[in-house]
């Protein structure tokens, strides 16, 4: 899954750059005088670093922008309005079957929430921001039959944390 | 440059309220985050409005402390290459207090719950909770904060610019873009120039923001439109805080100098690097719109770029600089440049969960869970505090009271206690255990901002407050020293 690569992921940069600190951090209180020369040798390095980081860098946001959320969406989709309130979702129907796509248009009638839908083992698979004046659509094709959960996912005032509702899918035919 | 002069008895105090206040409010504030935190964890019992004000007086009040602690910092060595006007510390100060009473009393008194973002039109809606009275004090509160900082960072400009000439000279663009042989700008002037430069805009596009939710909180039919608030909110947001580290940093890039006895040199990578970041980070903050799908969508994809973009450069600069200056330089740590060395870690550790987040299919499944305190708690405890806490430490261990000195004589190393290397050492390891706790919460899809979660959850909340609880205490210890030893700190 996902989350957990990008946990991964970080640990193991993060690693990286600890591993670079305590090396040097061991080796800090030994008296080399010659600065000028570990400085030269530090900043070639640097600069090789810097040049590869920053194409690899360009390159990976380039590269992970295919399949983005934001459309356009299929056209045949069934279309689910779901509207956060104070502090409910109000939505026009609360069943799907497997592998329906399906379009949520997600609004608001008072303040920011976000819509956050939740498999059974409490796992986020997608979200939207959920504003007033704005419909923002999310399409979704669920693949599995179950009990989902639509949670709020932005900070709406003192019930925010109560804000769920439940969603079925159903199998096929 | 004419030899150093101590700092005149006014800006001195100055100087040391900012420090001692900030010291103070970080431990308090660090408290309420414990007891949010071990809310979370059911270990003790805060009804849900209470710990909505208890997150909302934590975000803000961490914020602008940083911000106040930060500012000092920028001042402090500033004034080694230009000449400051002293009053505006004080006119600073007294806004940000002030600010400071109208805030918590919003929040305290008048059960202000709308959390530090202030998202519109949140603040209009407390539904019976809060009253427009307790949001019009939050908002005014938080305006002349604004206010003061932005008097602050109009005479660091005045400053700079009256030494320097113009922006481009402080930013060494002669010397980077036509090979100019003058010598470089010093690290702290090319620093606060992009800070002054960033700041200045954010801060207006803040109070832009809380002078428009003001007149509708009273004019209902005065329309505001809630994307445009959310563009400017997150674009003060995202550039106040990251200033504070810009700031910071001038500690590092001043005082390893020094204790090693070797130069940093402000080369053009160095240049290029600040001129860049300067520019993007005012262009990054769209990765907190990215499941905004009204917005339109080349924004997500820039945002995405640029943040890749900027969080790197300055970060290899700094950090590489810092390591390659204590190799092997023979350095003997006192508790000052320890922080300072843990804190140039911290940030760049924290950097990369916060980038990797910035990238739109991540954000989809990471955006406003806890993934994202985590990453920032991490550059701003084990990165920010810990630097801001290195320069403290550095203020009061220092017995340099006759002047002029000579600021690339070495300094007289303060050997640590037992004391502050294992508070040190506790608070580091506390800080980083804290913030990958709310990163392992965020992987298991643990949403930010709950006041009550599910059992299955309450297992990350109980380790984190031990972690949380381990930097409590490392940070009294290491706040009581600050504290006390102010009245001795050092004049140049
Ligand atoms: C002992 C240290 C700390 C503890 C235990 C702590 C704890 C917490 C907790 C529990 C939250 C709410 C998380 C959620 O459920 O969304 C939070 C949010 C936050 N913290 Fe901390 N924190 C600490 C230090 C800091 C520091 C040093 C800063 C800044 C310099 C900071 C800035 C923030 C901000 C900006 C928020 C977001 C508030 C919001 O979502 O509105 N914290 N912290
Ligand atoms: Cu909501
Ligand atoms: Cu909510």
């Amino acid at each position: 899954m996902i989350h957990e690569n990008v946990l991964l992921l970080s640990l193991v940069l993060m690693a990286g750059v600890l591993f670079a600190f305590v090396y040097v951090f061991i080796h800090s209180t030994k008296l080399e005088q010659d600065y000028a020369s570990i400085a030269k040798n530090s900043y070639s390095k640097r600069d090789k670093l810097f040049g590869f980081i920053i194409i690899a860098g360009v390159l990976i946001a380039i590269g992970t922008t295919r399949g983005l959320p934001y459309g356009p969406h299929n056209a045949n989709a069934k279309q689910i309005d779901v509207i956060g309130k104070q502090w409910y979702w109000e939505i026009s129907d609360t069943t799907a079957t497997v592998n329906q796509p399906i379009i949520f248009n997600v609004g608001s009638a008072d303040v920011n929430h976000g819509l956050g839908i939740y498999d059974k083992d409490l796992r986020l698979l997608t979200q939207v921001q959920a504003m007033p004046d704005y419909t923002n659509k999310l399409a979704y094709t669920f693949k599995e039959a179950g009990e989902y959960k639509l949670m709020c996912m932005e900070y709406c005032g003192l019930v925010h944390h109560s804000m769920i509702s439940t969603f079925t899918v159903n199998d096929e035919g | 440059m004419s030899p150093l002069q101590p700092l005149n008895k006014s800006a001195r105090l100055a100087i040391l309220c900012y420090v001692g206040i900030s010291a103070i409010v970080f431990l308090l504030m660090m408290i309420v985050g414990l007891v949010m935190r071990a809310s979370q964890a059911q270990l003790i019992g805060v009804p849900p409005q209470f710990f909505y004000q208890l997150m909302t007086a934590h975000g803000g009040s961490m914020i602008v402390t940083s911000g106040l602690a930060a500012s000092a910092v920028l001042w402090y060595f500033l004034r080694r290459y230009t000449n400051l006007y002293t009053p505006i510390l004080w006119i600073n100060l007294g806004l940000f207090l002030t600010g400071v009473v109208l805030i918590l009393g919003s929040i305290f008194i008048g059960g202000f719950a709308g959390a530090w973002t202030f998202l519109f039109p949140l603040p209009s809606h407390g539904l019976g909770i809060w009253s427009t009275g307790a949001a019009t004090a939050f908002i005014v509160g938080l305006l002349l904060i604004g206010v003061g900082f932005l008097i602050f960072y109009l005479e660091v400009a005045r400053a700079i610019l009256k030494e320097y000439g113009s922006i481009p000279k402080a930013l060494g663009w002669p010397q980077l873009f036509k090979n100019s042989s003058d010598t470089m700008p010093p690290a702290t002037i090319v620093a606060g120039t992009m800070v002054f430069i960033v700041n200045i805009l954010g801060i207006l596009a803040g109070a832009v923001v809380l002078v428009l939710i003001l007149i509708n909180l009273y004019v209902p039919r005065f329309e505001v439109d809630p994307l445009l608030t959310k563009n400017l909110t997150y674009f003060f947001g995202h550039v106040f805080i990251n200033a504070t580290i810009y700031q910071a940093v001038i500690a590092v890039y001043e005082l390893l100098p020094q204790y090693t006895g070797r130069t940093w040199k402000v080369n053009k990578v160095f240049l290029a690097a600040w001129t860049a970041s300067s520019l993007m980070v005012m262009a990054v903050y769209p990765h907190h719109l990215m499941m905004d799908f009204a917005m339109p969508s080349w924004m997500a994809i820039s945002a995405q770029i640029f943040s890749y973009a900027n969080g790197i450069p300055l970060i290899i600069v700094t950090a590489w600089g810092a390591l390659t200056i204590v190799h092997r330089s023979g350095i003997k740590w006192d508790a000052a440049s320890l922080l300072l060395m843990i804190a140039i870690f911290g940030w760049s550790a924290g950097v990369i969960p916060a980038i990797i987040d910035a990238t739109v299919a991540v954000n989809k499944v990471m955006h406003n869970t806890l993934w994202v305190p985590g990453h920032f708690h991490f550059y701003l405890l084990t990165g920010l505090v810990a630097m801001l806490l290195g320069f403290m430490i550095y203020m009061i261990n220092g017995d340099d009271q006759s002047a002029p000195i000579n600021p690339n004589k070495p300094i007289d190393v303060k050997p640590m206690t037992a004391a502050d290397t294992s508070a040190i050492w506790v608070y580091t390891l506390g800080s980083i255990g804290f913030s990958m706790m709310f990163l392992i919460s965020g992987t298991a899809s643990v949403p930010r901002r709950w006041a009550e979660h599910f059992p299955e959850w309450i297992v990350y909340s109980q380790v984190a407050t031990v972690f949380g609880s381990f930097i409590v205490l490392a940070m009294l210890i290491l706040v009581i020293k600050i504290v006390i030893r102010l009245p001795k700190a050092r004049t140049l």
